[in-house]
């Protein structure tokens, strides 16, 4: 088991250490000097050229890399050129919405993905694995903004039970902004729970194919312990795999839900950023999505071990 | 009242008919044993009792269990049955455990769902049914997973399962075809023992008439879902009224004519040797303990020395994990050995490149067991028998090609219609056919048999047999034939040598070597495979 750990956490640090590489090589492709396209074409010479100071811009390509890479190592991401104010705290204040977003968005989608997808694996064929496989081939097809429109009249204009948008901040209380949350979290979750319903469904069907489930039901268990006991952890690898892809795309990929709910999230900052040409930003945040996603991927493959004792043993 | 009484039991599944009218019973503490090919409904009898059929599945007639129709039964009280009255031996022990838990959970799992018994009861329970079994806790602890157990150690865990709650029913789904014959003839035993120990019945389904005729009270003789007869089985066995009975019998214990005639007495062959094999010795790593420290490597083949003449037919037997096939990919230069050399034609095979490898693998091919994993599902026979063309010095043109692939076909007994068809179109025993056609296709004097018809029902698997007899006296191909089943050996070999931790301990003529074997390992397999004349006449004095 420490074996496998290692392994994986030295090739979660290569991935970290190229994907910076990546990352850097892209601004130095932008056309053009970046603190001049930053600036604009009216900046004077003096502007642009405190700006390259600023950006770290003299000096040789691979001296300004470990430079770069060095700061973000302490956690030195830089000034944002737009915000004036350091992009450590920019972030910090975004991810205080995007983070708990996400998590509740990934909870709420597990909790409904999983117990449809195993209701429509153990009626495979019948009535309600064709009912509830279409309402998921829907969720996949109706886009996340529809819903989030949809949850608004429904619970904001009409039932007047949730906020309709904005984000009160954690120092109005937990309560009021779980409530801002709850809405988008949910129009998030629902195509995310449709997606994961179809992989867990088809997952569980393979394993009930398999042997051992013939070999558990001739022990005698009733079919609903054969399902949650023996068949669903079988099926756990894809859904996890899936639901580590989700969770990042939770994270950032919420554009639109975020102007649909007027949340001050990540996925806004990124948009407000490249549009203000704000690189020193755009680079911080798409270094912190990159390290979301090894970290993610990386407790996904963690988690495949505790699930088979065969990765345990092998690695 | 017998225990089980199968009365005119008819199933289709979908508009497919399996089974039609079939009578079956089983007293108590009797062994009955129902026999058939594959698709004869043999496995589908078992799973109607069970009440495990898929659902499209329809039945008709009565199933009786101690009087209880179960065919009546709901899924609750089936429940209640399943496990505790009734429990199952499955064909596959390396895909019946379940991989995500320990065996201790697997067999304690039952007991506690049937004997509502607290965690520690059933854990000892569990203990002392492994233990019985041939797992004693001391070496196999409840902890273990199944991928730490070997098939036959996997095979003891679900006996256990179905033991466990000394069931009045047991029923075994072909228990020990995926078992070597020493493993095989272990696993018999036990369930002989514990049908004796608990008076229990059990239905033993079985393709292999000599296992059968070892332990069987009774047979019932299945064919197309129909009985053909049924009757006491040393009698049915040896009488062999029916014409079915008679066929299946010769078939198991097949000779081809060809070889039957032919004299193949000395070792010795005046002729250079086709394949000469060195001091070969092939080591695995050992497993990871740490991030800096691997195990001690394993032998997997062990300094093996042997030769093979033009033309000769040499069969390589011995246990599952001796080494067998480690030591067959290497000769087909599918794996490098550690040290050791591998000559073929006289030249060297080890060490050389793919390129240089190019005229030897023309000489020198292959074919597999499962005649129905070896062929890629989407591409035509013509694509997948001419596919070794592409190692002749000349690659043949499109109609050359088709022609080529048609004698190939004609030379295995198929016709030139079967060229644009589909694997899945054909018979097991058809597509092992085309994979001895793509074998044969570049002429090749020397063909690696991976236990090639241990995968057919017994009257394919003597068409098999006679195929290669024959194309081995025509086109003078040597055969080196992996084998665990010594009857195959007999058949087809003129020389055997048997294998055992990676070393050849015996070597000889197959018959010196199978009427009397020197070495340990030889003795055993010997005395473990299971042998229809010598069964049936054990039994008939046992009668008198």
């Amino acid at each position: 088991m420490t074996a496998y750990l290692a392994k994986r956490l030295a090739i979660a640090a290569i991935t970290l250490a190229l994907a910076s590489v990546v990352v850097f090589a892209m601004l130095e492709i932008v056309p053009g000097d970046p603190a001049r396209v930053m600036l604009g074409m009216n900046a004077s010479e003096t502007q642009v050229a405190q700006l390259r100071q600023q950006m770290g811009l003299d000096g040789g390509p691979v001296q300004r890399y470990l430079h770069w890479a060095g700061n973000l190592l302490s956690l030195d991401f830089g000034r944002s050129y737009t915000y004036s104010v350091p992009v450590i705290d920019l972030v910090t204040e975004r991810l205080a919405v995007s983070l708990p977003l996400a998590l509740i968005a990934l909870a709420l989608s597990t909790a409904i993905a999983i117990p449809v997808g195993l209701y429509a694996a153990s009626r495979r064929g019948k009535t309600g694995d064709v009912i509830s496989m279409g309402a998921a081939q829907l969720g996949v097809a109706v886009p996340n903004f529809w819903f989030a429109l949809l949850l608004v009249y429904l619970f904001a204009v009409w039932l007047r039970w949730l906020p309709a948008g904005g984000f009160p901040g954690w120092g109005a209380g937990i309560w009021p902004a779980l409530k801002a949350l709850l809405l988008p979290a949910l129009a998030l979750a629902l195509p995310q729970a449709a997606i994961l319903a179809r992989v867990t469904r088809s997952a569980l069907v393979d394993v009930l194919s398999e042997d051992y489930i013939r070999t558990a039901r001739a022990k005698g268990m009733p079919w609903r312990r054969v399902l949650w006991g023996h068949a669903l952890r079988n099926a756990l690898i894809p859904v996890v795999t899936i639901m580590g892809l989700q969770f990042a795309f939770l994270l950032a990929g919420t554009i639109i839900i975020e102007n649909v709910f007027y949340l001050p999230g990540l996925g806004r900052l990124i948009f407000q950023a490249i549009t203000q040409r704000d690189l020193i930003v755009v680079e911080s945040v798409v270094m912190l999505l990159v390290a979301t996603v090894i970290a993610v991927n990386l407790i996904v493959d963690l988690s495949y071990a505790l699930v088979d004792p065969r990765l345990r043993s092998r690695a | 009242m017998s225990l089980l009484e199968i009365e005119n039991l008819s199933l289709s599944i979908g508009a497919v008919p399996v089974l039609s009218d079939v009578d079956l019973s089983v007293e108590q503490g009797e062994i009955v044993a129902l026999v058939g090919e594959s698709g004869s409904g043999k496995s589908m009898t078992a799973l109607t009792v069970m009440q495990l059929l898929p659902h499209a599945a329809r039945t008709s007639g009565r199933v009786l269990l101690d009087g209880t129709n179960l065919l009546e039964a709901s899924e609750e009280h089936m429940c209640t049955l399943r496990g505790d009255d009734i429990g199952m031996v499955f064909q596959e022990p390396m895909t019946a455990l379940n991989p995500l838990k320990t065996i201790g959970e697997q067999v304690a799992e039952g007991i506690r769902w049937h004997t509502r018994a607290s965690r520690a009861e059933a854990e000892e329970r569990t203990r002392r049914i492994l233990d019985r079994v041939g797992l004693p806790e001391a070496k196999f602890p409840l902890s273990r997973y199944p991928h730490e157990l070997s098939g036959g150690q996997r095979q003891r865990v679900v006996i256990a399962i179905a033991c466990a709650l000394k069931p009045r029913l047991l029923i075994a789904d072909e228990p020990t075809t995926a078992l070597d014959v020493v493993l095989q003839a272990q696993v018999l035993d036990l369930l002989r023992d514990l049908v004796a120990e608990n008076r229990m019945g059990l239905l033993l389904i079985s393709h292999d008439l000599a296992v059968v005729a070892d332990m069987a009270d009774r047979i019932t003789i299945l064919r197309n879902g129909q009985v053909m007869e049924d009757g006491e089985a040393a009698q049915v066995l040896s009488v062999r009224t029916h014409p079915y009975t008679r066929q299946l019998a010769q078939a198991s214990t097949h000779v081809p004519e060809i070889r039957a005639a032919a004299a193949h007495n000395t070792l010795d062959s005046p002729q250079a040797p086709l394949l000469v094999v060195q001091n070969l010795t092939r080591d695995y790593p050992g497993r990871r303990l740490s991030l800096l420290r691997r195990g001690a490597p394993t032998r997997a083949v062990d300094d093996v020395s042997f030769s093979i003449a033009p033309g000769r037919s040499v069969a390589l037997v011995g246990r599952s994990g001796c080494g067998k096939s480690t030591l067959a990919r290497m000769i087909l230069a599918l794996d490098r050995p550690t040290a050791g050399e591998i000559r073929f034609r006289g030249e060297t095979l080890t060490g050389r490149s793919e390129a240089e490898l190019k005229p030897a693998r023309r000489d020198m091919q292959v074919v597999f067991q499962d005649p129905y994993g070896s062929f890629d599902p989407r591409q035509k026979v013509v694509k997948l028998v001419t596919e070794p063309l592409h190692l002749l010095e000349k690659p043949p043109t499109g109609t050359e090609r088709r022609d080529m692939a048609a004698a190939a076909l004609a030379e295995v007994g198929l016709g030139s219609d079967a060229l644009e068809k589909y694997p899945h179109e054909f018979s097991g025993g058809q597509r092992q056919r085309i994979s001895i056609a793509r074998a044969i296709i570049t002429r090749p004097r020397l063909v690696v048999a991976d236990e090639p018809v241990s995968a057919l029902d017994v009257s394919i698997r003597a068409q098999i047999l006679d195929l290669f007899a024959d194309l081995n006296a025509r086109l003078g191909i040597a055969y080196l034939f992996i084998t665990h089943d010594l009857t195959v050996a007999r058949a087809i070999t003129d020389e055997v040598m048997v294998m055992e931790e990676g070393r050849i301990v015996e070597r000889g003529l197959t018959h010196a070597v199978l009427d009397d074997p020197q070495s340990g390992a030889a003795r055993e397999l010997v005395s473990a495979a299971p042998d229809l004349k010598r069964a049936l006449e054990r039994r008939l004095r046992e009668q008198g």
